[in-house]
Parts: structure tokens; C-alpha cells; sequence
């Protein structure tokens, strides 16, 4: 492998001996239902001062093969081959020289920085623990040199002020602030590979593009290599030098970044990579003049909404909501974006009567959710319609799929035993399930074809209105752009109207005639998709469309240097 | 419920019905010493159960029994001839006191667990899901109870019910509701929790979006999710009824002999054997107490390991596989909890 296919400039990776080095590694798991492979045979090495990026969708055994790299996998794994760190092969060495291996040699970056560190305890405390157990040759760091070194750490990840924020709580910091915490801790006692398993995942992509930049410093002044595990492909392209594809266990393909990107040779690659949504691409209101579906009936009005929710005792109420102002009309799709904390689900919750408004106006198909009455609105329920985020969490796992779709049947129309299991069957039929499907208990669906599943039930009274929670956030990418394209043509079919919420805006671009902005509560700006996406005119807007990486590290690299001044990086 | 009968042209992948039942599929799905303890468990509990439905054709004699064909039985008698674990004080058989001491017991673990259960859930159920000043109210009267020593609330129970009566249905229904108040803040607390988790679940609210009735909701939702950890609290609280029935028959507010037996009030009279050497009278009702309970107790803690994927222990993955050199074999002990 070329070594020298580095989109950052100044960065050369030495040729020399690698820092990790995975031969054969083999990973089985007992489970109730038998052994799981979850990693077949994979091996691949790591040089100083590289990023490898393991990319895969759920289940490949990325994040096993992480895991193995620190010994951290639980009891019912067994493992074989070899993973060597330094000459030493984690796998098979003692307990002890496991304990020295970890965080000297080599630390791990998670992926819910909120729940890595532990709320009892000064973010300083939790650094300089690391730094006090790996003392070495019976000495002991004093109080005050570990929290010299742990001051270091934070400014190193560029927490401003170290000296003193080195003895704040975890919750004291934000999310992207925990994660520069998290990899201050794993930082140090320099080791020389850092494990990041999905290390942006959790958090807002104006943040990731902060993270990302700070790994990749790390990497330029530091000469630590990092693995790096992920499902994004943005990500990838912003970041790695290497990329290994991971599918069901087995390493399907090994190339430089930009070769991978430009030129994959696997069909499953070329596929994973086909499925990610790329923003300006495939736009759903691609050469809109003006706003569509205008002269129709308007569903939905938001004037001046704003929802509170109650605070603790002494505290103010906290707006969720505030002063937002919108139409939605029959036809029509409306995409909400908006980062974690800026309202976009409080608004879907509370068209559909699961949130109460506490001030302004909000009508849903007529009726005024300000003075909500269970009684008077269930009529209006069949209406609408709902999918949720999680397709594994919101069907009973009791009850059957059938029984699932045919439930607001039951509820409201009533009808016969075999009209209803007719409807059930062309339902799922309409969302490209085998009508068979009825029969199966949620668990026995992949997330997918649940997600479908729940598609059918949002859509089993024909609604005039749906509301789509982030429906494809917790699909894996190539499934997501299934469900997305499903989504569509059966909004054409059906015609229903549709708030489409979701935090990605290149797959609010794909589905929506017309984009809403939300930040911190407020609408800042909304207008057709192209033209948002395109020529952003509030500064939020244009940071968010700046953070968001594309699956290209070419085009990538070009836009993190046009954006640097805006995303104040 | 009216629920469309959905054909299945496929196969459907579930286990059958029996295979599904609680202690079954535990047991399908146990290893090593974990199975081991619930195959005891399963033994012993089997056993008290035939014990008492053929106490009638084992027990050599009635339980309030004092004579036979041959005369009066003879008083503080050693085992062996006549009567296989010696006679009491009273003339009383020992060994069909305690058989038919089985019935007594299961008796009372059957009409407790049962009022309790169903006041329990149902209390529970409602008080989580509509919350609001109903809950505040339950939780602090099952607070309230539970503040009690709960022998005491027994005691107190027991004296209410039978008004010093002591007839067999008297005294039963006296042990087993006196159980019963005492268990209900239990089943409460346990259903009311679940209750509350799944209230935020997603396919609550996407039953809520639909226009689902509460009652609905509770009663197609809730109930069969949130019920899921009561075989587990079942076997648990049965061996506590039976300590707490045997705590009253010890206190003397039990059954008396004429109309069934009873380990506890057995005990209680052999307490002024012990000092006079005669070691049968109090050893065998308190074996059978132990038995009963240890049996109770090792198919309940077995369940609630076996229902904790983290405590459940597996057969190794890959056993039969030929190391090559460099493997090496991380789990530490697959199996045995």
C-alpha cells in the first residue's frame, strides 16, 4: 500500500515498522441462538502518524475488531490470531501486561462521550487516573504532577482555560467539550494509536467538524495514528488516509482514501458508497421557482408557536418552542432540520397531540392544539399518521406486525377480521414487503424492513397528514436510502402531506419541496431545499451546510479550506 | 380482542407453546452449574408439590389421628416400628403431620400468590400509567406497609380475620391474606416500575399518536410487557409466604391441630422437647420447611440469573475448534456463573 495518498498537506506517514498489526483475528460469540461470527478473518496494520478509517454498517464487526485492539471484549467472546501493539500480542498476553498495554500503548475514544465519563468525579480526576496507574517502576505521581499533566492534556484538545476547568464536572462541559475530555484522558500518557469507535457519532455535526479537526491535528503535531471506526462516510473522507470495508465479519476491501472514493473496486463498496446521501445531489425540489402545492388546503399553521417545558423547582420554564411560524400544505413536504436540543421533534410531537403548545397558534387540520382535548381530537387521529425513530422500539414486541398495522384499523374503522388482514397484506405490499410479513414478531425483521413496517401502520387509514421522525436515522446507509426512496414514490402515490423531521440535511434534501431551519427553539430560516442548501442566507444555516462533510475527501479537503473562517476551526 | 387471525404461510420461526412457558425455556437455555441449580430446584419443588396432591394416599395416618384399630397411639415415642419419625407430645403421628403439612402450606402459597397478584397488578398498572394524585396515594400507602415489620401486619391481620377462630378455611384464608397485604406492595412496586418505563416506550406513544383508549393501552400494551418479571417475584414470594405462615403457626397465630397440620404451630410445640432430648418432633417440620423453601428459592434466583443475559452463563462458542500456535482463548469461564 502507498503510503503517500494523504489529503493534508505537510503529513507524510512513516513507511517503517506499523504500531498495530492485526493478522487473522478471529472472533466468535456465544450466544442463546448458537455461536456468532462476528469477526471471520480480518488483518490489517496500522503505520505511525496514520488514520485508518474501518468503515461498515451494523454488524460487519468494526466495532469488534476495535474492541479486540484494548482486550476489552466481554466473557462469552473467543478469540484467535494475533493483534500486535508494539511487539506485543494483545490476545494472548497476561491481565497485567494487558493493564500496562492500555492507555500507554494504546487508548480508546467512545462513542457517547456523556455516558465515557463518570459524573462523580472532576474531568481532572478522571485523567489523572489514567496517568497515576500507569506510574511505572513502583513510584507514585504526586496529586499535584498528575494534574499538571492532566492540565496539559486539556489544553492540548483545546479547552480554553484548563487551569481552571480542570476541576469542573463532566456536566459542567458540553457535548463536543466531553468529547475533547474523553480524548484529553485517552491523550495522556502519548500512546501511540488511538481507537476512536464512532467517536462523532452522537453529536451535531457543527461539533463533529470540530472533533474531526481536532483528531486530525493530533495526527499532524503528535504523529499519533488513529483507528477509526465509523459508519459515515463523510466522516471517512474528511479524516482517514486508509480505508479497510468491513461486511458481516470480513474485510472486503483495503484501499487509500481517495482511491477507495474515486475508484472502488468491490460491488459492495461501489454500492455502500452509491447509498450515501451527498448534499446537492438527487434534490427532491431541484428546480423550484417557487414554493409548490401553495394553492392546496393548508394542514398544518404555526403561528407564533411556542412550546415551554416546566422547569425544576426554582428554575425558569425552558422553551423548546419559541415563536415559530409555518404552513403546511396538502402534498406537500416539509423538511424540518435542526441539531439535538433545537425543538424540531417537540414541534412533531405536538402536531400530533403527544406535546402540549403553550403559546401562539398551532393548527392541525383545523383544530387548535393550543386548548387540546383528548376527546374532541381523537377523531382527527386518523388523519395522521407517525414513524418513529426507532423502528425496534416503537412496535409492541408482543404482538404480531399484522396486529401492529391493523391496530389504528381496529381502533377507528373497525373492520371485519378478513377486511382487515386484506388491508394489512396490501399494505405491506405497498411497502415492499411480502404480505407473509404479517405473521412475524418485530424482532424477526431487520431494521429496515421494520421501518417499512412502520410506514405501513403510519399509513393504514390513508392520512391526510404524516409526520416522519428522523425515520431513517437509525438505518444502516445503504437501508436508508431504500427507505428514502420508498418514502418518496409513495408520497407521490398517496399525496399525503408530510413534516419530514431530521438532523442530516443532505436526506432532508432528498424528500423535502421546502426546508425549515430550527435553531435553539427558533425558525431561522426556511425556503425551497435546492435554494437553502445552495445559498444559505442565515450564518447558522451556513455553518451547519459547512460541517456537514461529503463522501469525496477531494472535494472534502477543498471545503474544509474554504469554510475554516466560518466553522472557526 | 378482535385481532385479524393474520395467516402465516410461512414457518413461524417462535418456539411451540410449550417450549415457551417460563420455567422451560429457562431451563432450554441453562448450562453448567446454573442448570444445575434449577434441575435441584425442580426437584425439590416437584416433589412438595406430589407430596401434597397424594398426601391423602402417603400419610400413614390423618393429621389430627390419636388412635387406630390397635388403641391410642403412644406419646413422645422415638422413630422407628409403628411410626417411621416417632410420635409428639400429643400422640400425633410426626410423619403424617408433616405430609399432610404440604397441603397446608401449598394451600396457602396458592390463595396468597394469587390475591396478591392480581390486586398487585392491576393496582400497579393503573396507579403507573395514569400517575397524577392516584400514584402518590397508592405509593405512599404500600410505603406505609411496607414501614411494618411485616410479621407484625400479620399478626395484626390474622387476629382481624379469624376473630380467634381457628377452623381450616378460617385459618388458611387468615395466613394467606394477612401474606397478602404484606405481598401487594410488592407486586405494586414491581408492575408500577415496569409500568412507568414502558409509558415512554415508543409503541405506547405510537399507540397514543393512533387514538388507542387508555384502557387499551394499558391492557394490550403494558399489561403483557410489564409482566414479564413475575414468574420470577411468584417463586420468590411463595417461599416467603410459607416462612411467614410458618412464623405464625410458631407465634400461635396459625391453625390449630384438629384442623390441619401445620409446620410452624409443630415447631412451636417441640420447643419444649428440645430440652428433654426429644430431637423428632422439631426436627422433621423444620426439614420440611427448609426443603420447601430452598426448593422455592434456587427456581427463583435460577430464573432471575437466567433472565439477566449478564448473569446467564453459555456453552463456550467454538469449543470443538483445533488451536492452532497463536490461539488463545480469552473468556475466562464461558460457562458457571
Amino acid at each position: 500500500m502507498t503510503a503517500n495518498t494523504d489529503p493534508s498537506p505537510g503529513h507524510q506517514p512513516d513507511a517503517g515498522h506499523p504500531v498495530l498489526d492485526i493478522d487473522h483475528l478471529k472472533v466468535t460469540f456465544a450466544t442463546d441462538a448458537g455461536d456468532v461470527h462476528a469477526v471471520k478473518d480480518v488483518s490489517l496494520e496500522v503505520r505511525k502518524g496514520e488514520v485508518l478509517a474501518i468503515v461498515g454498517e451494523s454488524g460487519s464487526g468494526k466495532t469488534v475488531t476495535a474492541k479486540t485492539i484494548l482486550g476489552l471484549l466481554p466473557e462469552t467472546a473467543t478469540s484467535s490470531g494475533t493483534v500486535l501493539i508494539n511487539g506485543a500480542n494483545v490476545i494472548s498476553v497476561s491481565a497485567a501486561r494487558l493493564r500496562q498495554i492500555r492507555g500507554r500503548d494504546v487508548a480508546m475514544v467512545f462513542q457517547e462521550p456523556s455516558t465515557a465519563l463518570n459524573p462523580v468525579f472532576t474531568v481532572g480526576w478522571q485523567i489523572a487516573e489514567g496517568i497515576r496507574a500507569h506510574a511505572g517502576g513502583g513510584k507514585r505521581v504526586s496529586a499535584k504532577e498528575a494534574k499538571s499533566r492532566a492540565i496539559e492534556a486539556l489544553r492540548k484538545v483545546g479547552i480554553p482555560d484548563p487551569e481552571h476547568r480542570v476541576n469542573y464536572y463532566p456536566h459542567q462541559f458540553s457535548g463536543g467539550q466531553k468529547q475533547r475530555v474523553v480524548i484529553a484522558a485517552a491523550l495522556a500518557l502519548n500512546p501511540g494509536l488511538i481507537v476512536a469507535d464512532e467517536p462523532t457519532t452522537a453529536l451535531d455535526v457543527t461539533v463533529q467538524a470540530e472533533i474531526l479537526e481536532l483528531l486530525r491535528n493530533l495526527r499532524d503535531k503528535y504523529g499519533t495514528s488513529i483507528v477509526l471506526i465509523t459508519h459515515n462516510m463523510g466522516v471517512v473522507a474528511d479524516l482517514a488516509d486508509r480505508v479497510v470495508v468491513m461486511y458481516q465479519g470480513d474485510v472486503v476491501e483495503e484501499a487509500p482514501a481517495r482511491t477507495l472514493f474515486a475508484e472502488p473496486r468491490q460491488d459492495y463498496t461501489r454500492k455502500l458508497l452509491a447509498a450515501v446521501p451527498h448534499l446537492g445531489h438527487n434534490s427532491a425540489s431541484e428546480g423550484l421557482a417557487r414554493r409548490a402545492h401553495q394553492e392546496e388546503e393548508i394542514l398544518v399553521e404555526a403561528t407564533n408557536l411556542t412550546i415551554e417545558y416546566p422547569g425544576r423547582l426554582g428554575t425558569p420554564a425552558f422553551k423548546a418552542v419559541d415563536g415559530v411560524s409555518f404552513t403546511l400544505s396538502r402534498g406537500e413536504v416539509f423538511g424540518l432540520v435542526g441539531e439535538s436540543g433545537s425543538g424540531k421533534t417537540t414541534i412533531g410531537r405536538a402536531i400530533a397531540g403527544l406535546n402540549r403548545t403553550t403559546g401562539g397558534s398551532l393548527k392541525v387540520l383545523g383544530y387548535e392544539m393550543l386548548n387540546l382535548r383528548e376527546r374532541t381530537f381523537k377523531p382527527l387521529r386518523k388523519d395522521i399518521g407517525f414513524v418513529f425513530q426507532d423502528p425496534a422500539a416503537s412496535f409492541n414486541p408482543q404482538l404480531t406486525i399484522g396486529e401492529c398495522i391493523a391496530e389504528p384499523m381496529l381502533i377507528h374503522t373497525r373492520p371485519s377480521p378478513t377486511q382487515a388482514r386484506k388491508r394489512v397484506g396490501e399494505l405491506l405490499e405497498s411497502v415492499q414487503l411480502p404480505a407473509s410479513y404479517a405473521g412475524r414478531y418485530p424482532h424477526e425483521l431487520s431494521g429496515g424492513q421494520r421501518q417499512r413496517a412502520s410506514l405501513a401502520r403510519a399509513l393504514s387509514l390513508n392520512p391526510r397528514l404524516l409526520i416522519a421522525d428522523e425515520p431513517t436515522s437509525a438505518l444502516d446507509v445503504s437501508v436508508q436510502a431504500k427507505v428514502l426512496e420508498l418514502f418518496r414514490d409513495i408520497q407521490q402515490e398517496f399525496g399525503f402531506a408530510c413534516l419530514f423531521i431530521s438532523h442530516d440535511l443532505a436526506v432532508v434534501d432528498i424528500l423535502s419541496h421546502w426546508v425549515g431551519v430550527l435553531y435553539k427553539g427558533r425558525l431561522v430560516e426556511q425556503g425551497i431545499g435546492s435554494q437553502v442548501m445552495g445559498d444559505p442566507q442565515h450564518d447558522y444555516t451556513r455553518r451547519l451546510i459547512a460541517s456537514l462533510p461529503v463522501p469525496d475527501p477531494q472535494e472534502q479537503a477543498k471545503r474544509r479550506e474554504e469554510n475554516r473562517a466560518l466553522l472557526g476551526i | 380482542m378482535s385481532t385479524p387471525d393474520v395467516p402465516v404461510p410461512v414457518a413461524n420461526p417462535r418456539a411451540p407453546f410449550y417450549r415457551r412457558l417460563p420455567v422451560v425455556s429457562h431451563f432450554n437455555k441453562s448450562v453448567g452449574l446454573q442448570r444445575g441449580m434449577l434441575v435441584i430446584g425442580l426437584i425439590l419443588t416437584g416433589l412438595f408439590l406430589l407430596t401434597a396432591l397424594l398426601a391423602p394416599l402417603v400419610a400413614p395416618y390423618g393429621f389430627s389421628q390419636l388412635s387406630d384399630a390397635d388403641g391410642s397411639f403412644p406419646t413422645q415415642q422415638p422413630p422407628g416400628g409403628k411410626h417411621l419419625l416417632g410420635t409428639t407430645v400429643g400422640g400425633y403421628d410426626v410423619l403424617s403431620r408433616v405430609i399432610w403439612g404440604t397441603q397446608t402450606a401449598l394451600l396457602v402459597i396458592v390463595v396468597a400468590v394469587v390475591l396478591s397478584i392480581f390486586a398487585g397488578v392491576v393496582l400497579g398498572l393503573v396507579s403507573g400509567y395514569l400517575g397524577g394524585w392516584l400514584d402518590r396515594v397508592l405509593v405512599v400507602v404500600a410505603d406505609a406497609i411496607y414501614a411494618f415489620p411485616s410479621l407484625l401486619v400479620a399478626i395484626v391481620m390474622a387476629i382481624v380475620i379469624s376473630g380467634g377462630q381457628s377452623s381450616l378455611l378460617g385459618g388458611i384464608m387468615a395466613a394467606a391474606v394477612s401474606i397478602t397485604v404484606v405481598f401487594i406492595p410488592q407486586y405494586f412496586r414491581v408492575i408500577r416500575a415496569e409500568t412507568i418505563r414502558l409509558k415512554a416506550e415508543p409503541f405506547v406513544e405510537s399507540a397514543k399518536v393512533v387514538g388507542a383508549s387508555n384502557l387499551r393501552i394499558i391492557t394490550r400494551h403494558i399489561y403483557r410487557n410489564a409482566t414479564r418479571t413475575l414468574p420470577l417475584i411468584f417463586t420468590l414470594n411463595a417461599s416467603e409466604a410459607i416462612l411467614t405462615l410458618a412464623a405464625l403457626g410458631f407465634l400461635g397465630f396459625g391453625i390449630e391441630p384438629s384442623s390441619a397440620a401445620e409446620w410452624g404451630f409443630d415447631l412451636n410445640k417441640a420447643l419444649a422437647d428440645t430440652t428433654s432430648g426429644i430431637w423428632w418432633t422439631g426436627l422433621f417440620p423444620g426439614l420440611a420447611i427448609v426443603w420447601t423453601v430452598l426448593g422455592l428459592t434456587l427456581v427463583g434466583e435460577s430464573i432471575n440469573d437466567l433472565n439477566d443475559p449478564r448473569l446467564r452463563g453459555r456453552k463456550r462458542a467454538g469449543g470443538t475448534s483445533t488451536a492452532p500456535a497463536n490461539t488463545a482463548v480469552i473468556t475466562a469461564e464461558g460457562s458457571a456463573s
